[in-house]
């Protein structure tokens, strides 16, 4: 990845609303240039896509329990953990799968309505699943900073409008 | 309230300065809502959080007393090292170094240090607002040398020449510059340092913005053959580590002259904050990465800002560093007060007018970068309605 890409792709991950306009005004190139970037990590599926990040316990209740569920399995003859995980993240509750180092194998995120919408998936979709021996879950209580981002009120500008 | 009778009181060298035209301005937007301000001239980033904790922890170790006069030994070992590292100039921590209060302070007591009642001090302007009136309250006369657009603000080696008489004691130079964000580049410097050699000047340099150079490697006036022995060097951690709130910089120099300074700097200040010492010396160890972040991200906006205004018609030259942009606004017919009051009143975007820079400012206006893409954005649809109407 050259130096240009990586610097178009710290833009919009941090933003992926900027206007391609912006974007080639900010890194100095023309827009013409920016698109084809833009296509290319498309292509290659280094962008895997474009998304906002909301706090939904804001004014609505949609989807606000997230559990993460750590998840024991025995790997299967050839085919190891991958299946496994295949068969989880497959699942639409299924909002992230990791294979994990330590004392589980996989860690699970599911977001829900309720808690009981939750309660149900776990019991009677992932651990029923051949492979799962255990599975251990916790619910988020508050979400104080998700990728990257701080779930509280817009800083604002402490500066005094006009300084030397 | 000053009164009549009470103003027979003041000194001379107080009622001979004027207060900032900065001001005047602030009060001006202070006063209004929703004003997109591009007059700041501070980092929009709060300080990293590293260096935040480690004020923290100087306060919960019970580091609530003064510290040695001219800061914190370790403190003065590290800015030794990151001197060195990032410019290439070496200063002994234990004698050729003060750590003061905002560079503010470095360039007042530089300033006090040297400075006989009625010596001279080149000042290159337009310039930042402190540096006429700090040679006014030392006792000096400022002697201002007037760059241009034309020049893209740099200073002519000429200039210095004819401005020079048998009082002239000093030039005070600022690179990257405040407002023009003009860097001076080595030949630049090397020109100046034959100037400088042979009327034996001695030279402050204002380096605040060194680290926020987006082009070409920046080159420390020190640095120059010959110039270590006659330059005071200023800094801070105000702008690269955005800490203005801090009031931390600091002076390197030669020993006489550091000794000198530090005289002044113990019998006025003693010492600067304990905790921010603590805090520039976590900036320094750890935090590099933060500056090349934030130094990235002005770049992009850099880049923003000049296409904009070349678009608007605003013609500026590309400022190599520090975060502000200078344009002209004289197609418009207004002068740079006229400019930035109706802009405020009809639009509500600040800007601060080039005037109060000194009369070479005129002209111009100076935007500061510093702010969020989507207030610069919205900043340029204003700029670009306001000049519409005109
Ligand atoms: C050129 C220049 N020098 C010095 C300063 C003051 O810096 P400090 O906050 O370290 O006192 C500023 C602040 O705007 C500046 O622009």
């Amino acid at each position: 990845m050259d130096a240009k890409e990586r610097e178009l792709l710290q833009l919009i991950e941090k933003s992926g609303r900027l206007e391609t306009s912006t974007i080639a005004k900010l890194m100095g190139i023309s827009e013409e240039e920016t698109k084809q970037i833009i296509e290319k990590l498309e292509n290659e599926k280094v962008i895997l896509g474009y998304s906002a990040i909301i706090n939904w316990t804001k004014g609505t209740d949609e989807g606000a329990v997230t559990a993460m569920i750590d998840v024991k399995v025995t790997p299967k003859r050839g085919v190891g953990f991958d299946k496994v995980a295949e068969r989880i993240y497959r699942f639409p509750e299924v909002k992230a799968v990791y294979l994990m180092s330590g004392v589980y194998d996989l860690s699970v995120s599911i977001e829900g309505k309720t808690m009981a919408e939750v309660g149900r998936f776990v019991s009677e979709k992932l651990s029923t699943i051949d492979s799962v021996i255990s599975t251990t879950t916790h619910f988020i209580l508050k979400k104080y900073k998700h990728d990257g981002l701080v779930f509280s009120e817009n800083e604002e500008d402490k500066r005094i409008v006009v300084s030397p | 309230m000053i009164t009549e009778q009470t103003s027979k009181y003041l000194s001379n060298n107080v009622q001979a300065i004027q207060p900032s035209g900065i001001r005047r301005f602030f009060d001006l937007a202070s006063s209004m809502e929703n004003v997109i301000s591009l007059g700041v001239g501070e980092p929009d980033f709060v300080t990293p959080w590293n260096v935040i904790e480690a004020s923290y922890h100087s306060l919960e170790q019970g580091y609530t007393a003064y510290t040695a006069n001219a800061g914190l030994l370790e403190l003065r070992k590290e800015i030794s090292r990151y001197m060195r590292r990032r410019f290439g100039v070496t200063y002994s921590a234990e004698d050729e170094m003060v750590v003061t209060v905002g560079a503010s302070q470095a360039i007042d007591i530089a300033l006090r240090a040297v400075v006989n009642p009625g010596e001279e001090v080149i000042v290159v302007e337009p310039s930042f607002v402190s540096y006429a009136p700090t040679v006014t309250l030392a006792g000096g006369v400022p002697v201002p040398v007037h760059t241009y657009s034309k020049d893209e603000f740099k200073l002519q080696p000429e200039q210095i020449e004819a401005a020079v008489t048998e009082r002239t004691k000093a030039i005070l130079l600022c690179s990257p510059n405040n407002p023009t964000g003009t860097v001076l580049s080595i030949s630049d410097l090397v020109k100046i340092a034959e100037v400088v050699e042979r009327h034996d000047l001695l030279v402050i340099s204002d380096e605040i913005y060194a680290e926020l150079t987006y082009d070409e490697p920046y080159t420390s006036f020190p640095a120059v053959r010959n110039m270590r022995e006659r330059t005071i060097l200023i800094s801070g951690f105000s702008k690269a580590f955005a800490m203005t709130g801090w009031r931390l910089g600091f002076a390197c120099g030669p020993k006489d002259i550091l000794q000198a300074m530090l005289k002044i700097h113990q019998y006025t200040m003693m010492c600067a904050p304990t905790m921010a010492q603590h805090a520039a010396l976590e900036a320094l160890v750890n935090g590099q990465k933060d500056v090349v972040r934030m130094k990235e991200s002005y770049r992009q906006r850099r880049s923003l800002v000049t296409h904009a205004l070349e678009e608007l018609g605003l013609s500026c030259h590309i400022p190599g560093g520090a975060f502000y942009v200078f344009p002209s606004i004289e197609k418009t017919g207004l002068s740079s007060e006229e400019f930035a009051e109706q802009l405020l009143m009809k639009e509500q975007v600040a800007v601060v007018p080039g005037s109060v820079f000194g009369v070479s400012g005129e002209g111009h206006v100076r935007c500061s970068y510093a702010t969020s893409i989507q207030k610069l954005e919205e900043a340029m649809r204003r700029i670009d309605r306001f000049v519409k109407t005109l």
